[in-house]
């Protein structure tokens, strides 16, 4: 594909179905995590009648979806202070219905928007923005799971397990700055 | 940040040191990770809190070089929500009081 471009207020550009493909196949993915993670906040009679929901009071154990739901307060990690770890809680449990709801609404956006066959993808302003929180979350769980930090290589030796993938986080990366630069430029 | 409203507040304040204690403003913190790029997250300050392209450029300058910036201060409940919103944004943002 070449890079998004702006035209009028429309935030333009063209897919191949590959392209497509790796967009929807990661997005749905992201989906489907963050459904499972909806699923585990806890049930009672009360949030059913109210509709307010509370979500789990901890961090997910899965360091991807960890990274897309961060705490609220700097934890230490071996000697955490009590009363933050309480308040972090309580403010995950209060936040994070909202949270998923968020970014589960991006990921649909793109899945409405990216067709299954490749083709021209014309956005919003506000899609675009969509997108573009969409595309970071699907870089956050691809990076996290290939553990990638700054120095990391254009390429990683063949026999690295991560080595194929890598090449889909540099595009990922390569689509979400072109559409910034279309967005702000 | 709401600077009139403070001393009212402590004025009123019949338990001086604990309101004071509770009117202390709070921090927003973002802590620099190696995935977002520097222009989402240039945009993401732009974005939320209305902040200029210069200023939005030297706090994300601050995160990527220092490893972290305070992008906004206030009350605990404004605070709590620009984290929330830089959560949802995929930023890595945490409050804290200053020390």
């Amino acid at each position: 594909m070449k890079p998004w471009r702006r035209k009028g207020s429309k935030i333009v550009c063209t897919f191949e179905q590959q392209e497509a493909a790796i967009v929807r196949g990661l997005v749905s993915q992201l989906q489907d995590m963050l459904a499972a993670r909806a699923d585990e906040a806890p049930q009672d009679e009360l949030a059913e009648l109210t509709g307010i929901k509370a979500g789990p009071s901890t961090s997910p154990d899965d360091p991807v979806l960890s990274r897309l739901l961060p705490d609220f307060h700097r934890l230490d990690a071996d000697h955490p202070d009590q009363a933050e770890m309480d308040s972090a809680g309580a403010l995950r449990s209060l936040h994070e219905p909202a949270l998923l709801a968020a970014k589960s609404e991006v990921a649909a956006l793109v899945m409405d928007t990216c067709p299954p066959n490749g083709g021209e993808v014309r956005l919003s302003l506000e899609q675009a923005d969509s997108w573009a929180t969409a595309l970071n979350d699907v870089r956050l769980a691809l990076g996290t799971a290939l553990d990638v930090d700054e120095n990391m290589p254009d390429e990683l030796p063949e026999d690295d397990p991560r080595a194929p993938h890598l090449g889909v986080y540099h595009w990922l990366t390569w689509v979400q700055e072109s559409m910034l630069q279309a967005l702000t430029g | 940040m709401t600077t009139p409203v403070e001393s009212e507040q402590t004025q009123a304040a019949p338990v001086g040191a604990e309101i004071a204690e509770e009117d202390k403003p709070w921090q927003t913190v973002v802590w620099n990770d190696p995935v977002n790029l520097m222009s989402y997250v240039t945009y993401v300050f732009q974005k939320l809190f209305g902040y200029s392209r210069d200023h939005a450029t030297k706090l994300m300058l601050d995160v990527h070089h220092k490893g972290r910036a305070i992008v906004s201060s206030g009350s605990k409940d404004k605070v709590e929500g620009d984290v929330a919103r830089l959560h949802a944004a995929g930023l890595w943002a945490t409050m804290q009081r200053p020390a």
